[in-house]
Parts: C-alpha cells; sequence; structure tokens
C-alpha cells in the first residue's frame, strides 16, 4: 500500500467526476425526495403531504410481503454462491494452457445482457421446449414455472447461481493466486492437511476479496430486476415479485408517484446502510 | 494422478453448468419456429440460418445493436477518461473529505435502477436528450465512473510512487507526466476498468430501455417488443439473444490475462 501525501489541489483531479456524478445522482434524487413528500393531480400541481406516503409504505403488507421475499432470495443466493465459488476456486489449476479458457468460459454468462439472461432460462426451463424442464419432468417430477410457485423460486435461484457464481469464482481465484508459494510449501512441511491449509492460510488470505464478492453479490442480488421479470413477470401471482419489480409496477405501471417515491428512498436508504457496514468492515480490515 | 483428475472435475462440471443453457439458446436459434413448438430435439433437425439472415438484413433489428454498441461505447470512453485523474487522487493523495467522496462515489453504484428510472426519463426529456445514444451513455456513468475510479485506483495503487518522483525530477509538468508516463504505465488497468464498464453498460438494460423509445432502441429493447407483439418468434428471439453473447466474449478474450485481478478490483 502506498503512503499518501496529504495534498488539497487533488481536488481539480477529482471535480470532473463529482460533477457529472452529481448531475446523475442529486437531480434525480432529489426530484424522488420531492415527489415522496407531495401528492399531485397531475399537470404539476402538487400538495404537501408530509410523511404520509412513508407511513402508507411502511404499514403496507404490499411492501412486507415483497421485502421478506426480497431477503429469502438474497440469503438464498449468496448461501449458495459463496460456499461454492470458493470450493470451484480452490479446485481450478494455477497454471497451463487450461486456465485461460477456464476464465474466459466462466466470464461468460457474466457478459450476457440480463434480459438475454431471463429469456435464455425461459426457454430453457419451459417444461414442453426447454431442456431443464423437459428433463425434471421426464424424472417423474412434476415442474411448471409458470404455474408452480415453489418451481418458479427453484428456477429464479438456479438462474442467479448461474448467472453470477462465476464472479466469487473470479474473485476468490485471484485471491488465491495471490498467495506465495513459500506459504504452501511452509504448510506442507509442517504436515498440514487440505483442510488446515484451507482454514488457516487460505481463507484467511481471502478476507479481503470476499468482502467485495459478499458486498457486490449483496447489492446486485437486493436490485435485482431485468431477469426474473423477464423469466417469470414475478409470478406465478405474486410469487418472485421482489422489491425492484414491485417498485416499477408501482412508479411506472400505476404511476403512483408518491408512494413510489418513498418506497424508492427506504429501498435506498436498507441498501445504503448495510453496504455502510461492510465497507466500514473492509476498510477496517484494509489499514490494520 | 488421480488427485489431479478429481479435482479437474468440479471446475468441468460447473463448466459445463454454465454451457448448457447457452448451448440450448444457439440450439434453437438454429430452428425453425415450428420446430422448437412442434417436436422436441437435442439438435436442430431442420438446420435453418432464416432467424440471423432476418436479423442482418431487416433495418429494425440491426439498427438495435449499432444502437447498443454506440452508446456502450461511448459510455466506456466517457466513464475511463472521467475516471483516471480522479482514481489517481485517490491512490497518491490525502484531502479533505477522501474518504467520504469514496464512499459517495460508491453508494451511486448501490443504486437501485429501478429507482432512477422515472426520474432520469425526467431529466434527459428536459434536457433534450431523451432517445438518443448520449442519454444512455450518461445515464449508465452512474454507476460505471464510480466503478471505473474503484477498479483504477486498486491498480494505481500497485504502481510504484518512485515512479512519479523520477518523472517529476526529470522535468515533467504534471499533465505531461500524467500522459507520457503514468497512463502508459497503468495499461493492464485501463484495459480491465475498460472491459468492466462495456460490461456494465452492455448488460443493464431498465434505464436503457426507460430513455428511449424508437430513433435509439437497443437491441434488448427491440427483442421483448417482437416477443410481445407478433407472437412467440422464439428461432428468431434464440438468435438475438445468440448474438448479444459475441460482443461481451470478444472483449473478453482481450483482458483474458487480467480478468481474475480486475475482478478483484485491482486489490490482491
Amino acid at each position: 500500500m502506498i503512503r499518501r501525501s496529504a495534498n488539497q489541489k487533488a481536488w481539480w483531479l477529482v471535480l470532473p467526476v463529482v460533477a457529472l456524478v452529481a448531475f446523475n445522482a442529486v437531480i434525480p434524487l432529489m426530484t424522488v425526495v420531492n415527489y415522496s413528500f407531495q401528492e399531485t393531480f397531475g399537470e404539476n400541481v402538487f400538495f404537501w403531504e408530509g410523511t404520509k406516503w412513508y407511513l402508507q409504505i411502511l404499514q403496507s403488507e404490499r411492501f412486507h410481503a415483497s421485502l421478506l421475499r426480497q431477503l429469502i432470495f438474497t440469503a438464498t443466493v449468496l448461501a449458495i454462491e459463496i460456499p461454492l465459488g470458493i470450493a470451484i476456486a480452490l479446485s481450478m489449476p494455477r497454471r497451463g494452457i487450461g486456465v485461460s479458457l477456464c476464465l474466459v468460459l466462466m466470464a461468460l454468462p457474466l457478459l450476457i445482457p440480463w434480459n438475454v439472461v431471463g429469456a435464455m432460462w425461459n426457454i430453457f426451463a419451459l417444461p414442453e421446449i426447454g431442456l431443464l424442464g423437459r428433463a425434471i419432468n421426464a424424472l417423474g417430477i412434476e415442474y411448471n414455472f409458470t404455474r408452480q410457485p415453489g418451481a418458479a423460486w427453484f428456477t429464479v435461484i438456479l438462474m442467479d447461481v448461474w448467472h453470477w457464481t462465476s464472479l466469487v469464482v473470479l474473485l476468490c481465484y485471484a485471491g488465491l493466486c495471490a498467495i506465495p508459494d513459500a506459504y504452501m510449501q511452509a504448510a506442507k512441511i509442517d504436515g498440514a492437511g487440505n483442510w488446515q491449509v484451507f482454514r488457516h492460510i487460505q481463507l484467511p488470505k481471502l478476507k479481503r476479496v470476499l468482502t467485495i464478492a459478499v458486498l457486490l453479490r449483496f447489492m446486485d442480488s437486493f436490485m435485482i430486476y431485468t431477469e426474473p421479470f423477464v423469466l417469470t413477470g414475478g409470478g406465478p401471482g405474486n410469487a418472485t415479485t421482489f422489491l425492484s419489480i414491485d417498485l416499477v409496477k408501482i412508479a411506472l405501471g400505476q404511476f403512483d408517484l408518491g408512494p413510489a417515491a418513498a418506497m424508492s428512498l427506504i429501498y435506498f436508504i436498507m441498501i445504503l446502510l448495510l453496504c455502510w457496514i461492510f465497507y466500514t468492515l473492509m476498510m477496517r480490515g484494509e489499514e490494520r | 494422478m488421480r488427485k489431479i483428475k478429481w479435482s479437474a472435475l468440479a471446475p468441468a462440471a460447473y463448466i459445463l453448468f454454465l454451457l448448457l443453457p447457452i448451448y440450448w439458446l444457439v440450439n434453437m436459434s438454429f430452428k425453425t419456429t415450428n420446430e422448437i413448438l412442434g417436436s422436441f430435439s437435442l439438435w436442430p433437425a431442420d438446420f435453418t440460418l432464416d432467424n440471423y439472415r432476418v436479423i442482418f438484413t431487416d433495418p429494425t433489428w440491426y439498427s438495435g445493436y449499432i444502437n447498443s454498441l454506440t452508446y456502450v461505447l461511448i459510455n466506456t470512453v466517457l466513464s475511463v477518461a472521467f475516471a483516471l485523474p480522479a482514481a489517481y487522487a485517490f491512490s497518491r493523495y490525502r484531502f479533505l473529505g477522501d474518504k467520504h467522496l469514496f464512499f459517495w462515489l460508491l453508494t451511486n453504484r448501490m443504486a437501485p435502477p429501478a429507482v432512477f428510472a422515472l426520474p432520469f426519463f425526467q431529466l434527459y426529456s428536459s434536457i433534450g436528450l431523451f432517445d438518443t445514444p448520449a442519454a444512455v451513455a450518461l445515464a449508465h456513468c452512474l454507476f460505471n465512473i464510480p466503478l471505473a475510479v474503484w477498479i483504477l485506483e486498486g491498480f494505481m495503487s500497485g504502481v510504484p510512487k518512485e515512479l512519479d518522483e523520477t518523472a517529476f525530477i526529470d522535468g515533467h509538468s504534471f499533465p505531461s507526466f500524467f500522459v507520457r508516463v503514468f497512463i502508459p504505465a497503468s495499461g493492464a488497468g485501463i484495459g480491465v476498468a475498460a472491459f468492466f464498464c462495456f460490461m456494465f453498460s452492455w448488460v443493464e438494460l431498465l434505464l436503457a430501455k426507460t430513455l428511449t423509445s424508437v430513433a435509439a432502441k437497443p437491441i434488448a429493447a427491440t427483442m421483448t417488443r417482437t416477443a410481445s407483439t407478433s407472437g412467440y418468434e422464439l428461432g428468431l428471439l434464440a438468435a438475438a439473444g445468440a448474438l448479444t453473447i459475441i460482443p461481451g466474449a470478444v472483449v473478453i478474450w482481450f483482458v483474458r490475462h487480467h480478468i481474475a485481478r480486475g475482478f478483484a478490483l485491482g486489490r490482491v
């Protein structure tokens, strides 16, 4: 790590970024804040409503339900993707011609537009024409993700695991490659088993990349919209309506600006708070 | 020997799992819609290139690719160009509020696009950029600039500070040092940052769709519209989807040696 010197002129270097991001972030955010305290009947006439929309959202069962679904979804995906990603990164070759090929193939799902991911899984999992749907039904299990909430959840989670586990793999792989060979040799001489090497050498060294992995996966799974929307449309019923899907329904579907804005801010603040906790933990680890 | 074989099994099985849905998509893109709906086969029985022919000859289809690539490229150039000096400042200097500023930038990477869809629509309509590639390119800066700053800062912290000091002793002014010495020295980081900006701008759809209607419609939006209006043209949909994988695969190949480190944001 570089020792950084104090220099207030550095602000000039940061200024262009601040200006552009502020244009994109502050103006729209102020619009949202504005709407969240007002009622409108169109034609730019607004009435002050105070905290009415916030109370309405915080007390609405619909919001509680989609928040609960969101939390279950995010927790499940993290619980599968993080261990699976570590396991695959551990078993990957470190050198040789296979490495580049492995990395490129694994990164492929990350570069597919999100609606194509949804569409792809749609035709992959449909019971009549999809490979997955056919295969599961051939095993004697009735499976139709457009009708059964359980099957819809299974498909959405499997799709997310397919889409994002590679991110965890690539992060952990980078972390593992950065461990000096001497560490591993020393462990071998001391007669450490695979589990002991993992527990006492590899896992501590992976701490920083794992924090980034958890942070990114938490944020992105918490804001997930396009993939489940294309795959299930939030259904059957409301079974897979996560927070973003619900929000877009209210904002652009029903055009209820006030409640949508209040919900946006509550949603944003939740993510912000959790990420701030992660970020502080990460930075503390870095300074030590 | 045996142990090596066992450990190679896990990545192999994982890659197989990754490729199956992609194979299915490509498989369908070579079938006619009738064959897709009428029969079930693991490979196209009645192999056809018609789906691809339609996409490459019909302007409503191929203009979608051109629009998408246009805003993605503008966004990549903008994001990296703006992020470079900022990342340098964060990696080299302490200044008033630097940590808070860095976190504030990151918060924009954490903002759900769903929150910004409606206000962005109003903002870009009011400045007359609605339905242009520029609107999408600028809007995507919201999350790509913070990301680029984050990645570049990680890589730049690995460039020794002696490089700066020697250059200044050699009589370089700051701009000349930055362009002639520092940017070439952080080439890998710039490549990786550009790759990630490309990636996130390419895969995002919610904002891109909200900010365009006809003239600048991205390929992803063309796909959803065709699926809903003219019934299920699955073969065509599959071909369009398969084509969206290609740009990503091409860019990935260029950064393959740095990709693992890139995902770790240069911080390993």
